[in-house]
């Protein structure tokens, strides 16, 4: 019952928001919903903490045959993450959104995009992975486009073209990996291709679940998409994207290629770290050359999925942990910089870095909030950000893996550079005038702030307690890394 | 602008239309059929109203909003996981009722005919809204 709830309860949602399209009745039933989901994924975090991983079979059927629901510890966190980013974004969106894109059903898209999300951190089956990418594409089609402005609707074209290329390179692979193991059920995958005699053939069906994934999540050669598309919706949109839409194509990445792909690992291990660096680099020195928030903010996605490919290019139980712990952090803090990105917007009516300023001097707070976020990110000690990459490189260099260890550094130095090229333009530096003067009177209301409070103090949560959280991210590691627990627990063994 | 055929073809064919529509919901377990099919049969029925009659007229017959109607089908979707939660404690498990007839005959009703009626009632709102919506939005008529 429990483990099907995370689905059931946003299409619950969507049915109440489809109910009365009064604004204020959107907002209170979309916040409210979205403190539901999180309160469901939290007493499932409990439960796989307490008895370890839970296993449904929906409608009876057993394991090869009917569609498995599985939470491990890599599923319960991600549904918990992405369920408190839910309620912050939700929160934010509140006030951020446009009230005509809010009767416009933008609570309803939010609850139907949050079940997509859901489903694929929860299904044990590959075709009902695919339907749970399409149900997120549908609904992030519609969010990225709400409101329909012209520069929207270009982004919009790419970001679904791109995005259905992929579910078809995705559906190919389905299709091949189908007609050569008879079953999608992935634990039962798993069981077949450990024992594989011909690892070569699987590489096929592996290399197109690999673009399609890569795709998704913005890896080097295919993620043009990412910064020509994600600009283009209200922010508190954006931002949601931003912590979801990329990490749920690099949790596909290290289920599948942890679980069932694993039989070629010389080959995989290398392409894996090879595209790590690459996007790493890339992403880096893009998002250093721009000057407009949100694009430095979207180039700078792509470069931190490079650390969480890094990780499982690495594949040991430290860099796993170590690429999960930085995704978590990633969501956190990317999240979090976009909503200040949309604060920032409304204190000074721009997105351009060149012509604002002052910043600090007239809102210290938002500075203070600024920089949790930022120097999480750029990786600076007591933040997670510091962590997340000292896992990650400490594991590389134990795997003997020193040029994209190497490649991992120089990035965090690029990554520093552009979080401080924010800082001094946005806030320190002097402010051209004639902007300061016109929108000095705005103020920032509690509620606008909180949900930046929020995700700041997960950040600080998550930075300060890394002492604490290290075994169970390592636990997590070894779970996903020895994989006999959950076939044996789905195939009923 | 008034069709004389088309309103007079509408008033038969729009019975056919949801009587049959019921029709292939009902055997849509075991024969071919089911809610999608006939939900697209009982929207046709309505657009064809639209295209006869106007869309304020197919509206106003189908009394319930389009979006309603969707919402009520995706709560009879979730409805059907229920039944099996509580009388096997499998989730989304098939659970059927026999209910006898006259004649010795008997009605087997069960969650997947819920489930169909679901898809049945949304699929008919979702293409009811856009019909109407590129309707209104071309000025039809």
């Amino acid at each position: 019952m429990m483990i099907a709830l995370p689905i059931l309860f946003p299409l619950f949602m969507a049915v109440l928001l489809l109910m009365n399209r009064s604004h204020n009745y959107q907002k209170v039933v979309g916040i409210a919903g979205s403190l539901f989901t999180f309160g469901i994924a939290l007493a499932l975090f409990v439960t796989v903490q307490r008895c370890g991983i839970q296993v449904l079979q929906a409608g009876g059927w057993e394991a090869p045959y009917g569609i498995t629901l599985v939470v491990d510890k890599l599923s319960a966190l991600m549904l918990l993450i992405s369920g408190f980013i839910g309620v912050a974004v939700a929160v934010y969106a509140a006030s951020f959104v446009p009230s005509a894109l809010i009767s416009g059903r933008f609570y309803l898209f939010f609850h139907s995009l949050m079940m997509g999300v859901n489903g694929a951190f929860i299904t044990g089956d590959v075709f009902n992975l695919y339907v749970w990418f399409e149900v997120m594409l549908m609904s992030s089609f519609v969010l990225i486009t709400l409101g329909s402005k012209r520069i929207q609707l270009k982004g919009g074209i790419k970001y679904l073209s791109m995005n259905l290329l992929a579910s078809l390179f995705f559906l190919a692979g389905i299709g091949l990996l189908y007609g050569k193991t008879g079953t999608l059920n992935m634990a039962h995958l798993a069981d077949i291709l450990r024992n594989d005699s011909h690892p070569l053939l699987m590489n096929t069906s592996a290399m197109l679940f690999f673009v399609g994934f890569g795709i998704k999540a913005a890896v080097f050669p295919f993620f043009f998409w990412l910064p020509s598309s994600y600009y283009t919706p209200p922010v508190a949109i954006t931002a949601f994207f931003a912590a979801l839409l990329t990490k749920v194509g690099v949790y596909a990445m290290i289920r599948f290629f942890t679980l069932f792909f694993v039989q070629d690992p010389i080959f995989w291990h290398n392409l894996l770290l090879a595209i790590a660096g690459l996007t790493m680099l890339i992403g880096g020195m893009a998002a250093a050359s721009q000057y407009e928030i949100r694009q430095i903010l979207s180039f700078h996605i792509i470069s931190q999925i490079g650390y969480m490919i890094f990780g499982l290019g690495v594949f040991t139980p430290l860099a796993i942990a170590g690429a999960v712990y930085f995704m978590i952090h990633n969501m956190l803090a990317k999240t979090n910089t976009f909503l200040i990105a949309g604060l920032i917007h409304r204190m000074r009516g721009t997105y351009q870095l060149k012509s604002m300023g002052g910043l600090y001097k007239s809102y210290p707070l938002l500075a203070v909030l600024f920089l949790i976020p930022a120097f999480a990110l750029a990786g600076v000690p007591p933040l997670p950000g510091f962590f997340g990459k000292l896992f990650l490189i400490k594991a590389g260099f134990e795997a003997g893996r020193f040029l994209v260890s190497g490649v991992a550094v120089v990035t965090g130095i690029l990554t520093l550079f552009s979080m401080i090229k924010i800082w001094n333009e946005a806030f320190f530096k002097q402010s051209p005038t004639e902007i300061h003067e016109e929108c000095q009177h705005e103020k920032l209301r509690f509620a606008e702030l909180l949900p930046s409070i929020m995700l700041a103090s997960g950040t600080l949560a998550l930075g300060l307690g890394a002492g604490y959280l290290y075994d169970f991210f390592i636990e997590m590691g070894e779970q996903l890394l020895d994989s006999t627990q959950y076939i044996n627990l789905v195939l009923n063994k | 602008m008034n069709y004389t055929i088309l309103v007079i073809a509408f008033r038969y064919i729009r019975f056919i239309l949801v009587f049959f529509s019921i029709l292939t919901l009902f055997r849509g377990h075991n024969l071919p059929g089911g809610g999608f099919i006939g939900g697209l049969m009982a929207s046709g029925a309505f657009i064809f109203q639209a295209l006869a009659l106007g869309v304020q007229s197919s509206k106003n017959s189908l009394r319930i909003k389009p979006s309603k109607l969707i919402a009520s089908g995706l709560f009879l979707a979730i409805l059907s996981t229920l039944p099996g939660f509580f009388a096997k404690g499998v989730f989304f498990a098939g659970t059927w009722v026999k209910i006898p007839l006259l004649f010795g005959a008997t009605l087997k009703l069960g969650t997947p005919l819920l489930f169909d009626t679901g898809v049945y009632l949304s699929v008919t709102g979702v293409v009811l809204l856009l019909i109407f919506t590129l309707m209104e939005e071309w000025k039809w008529n």
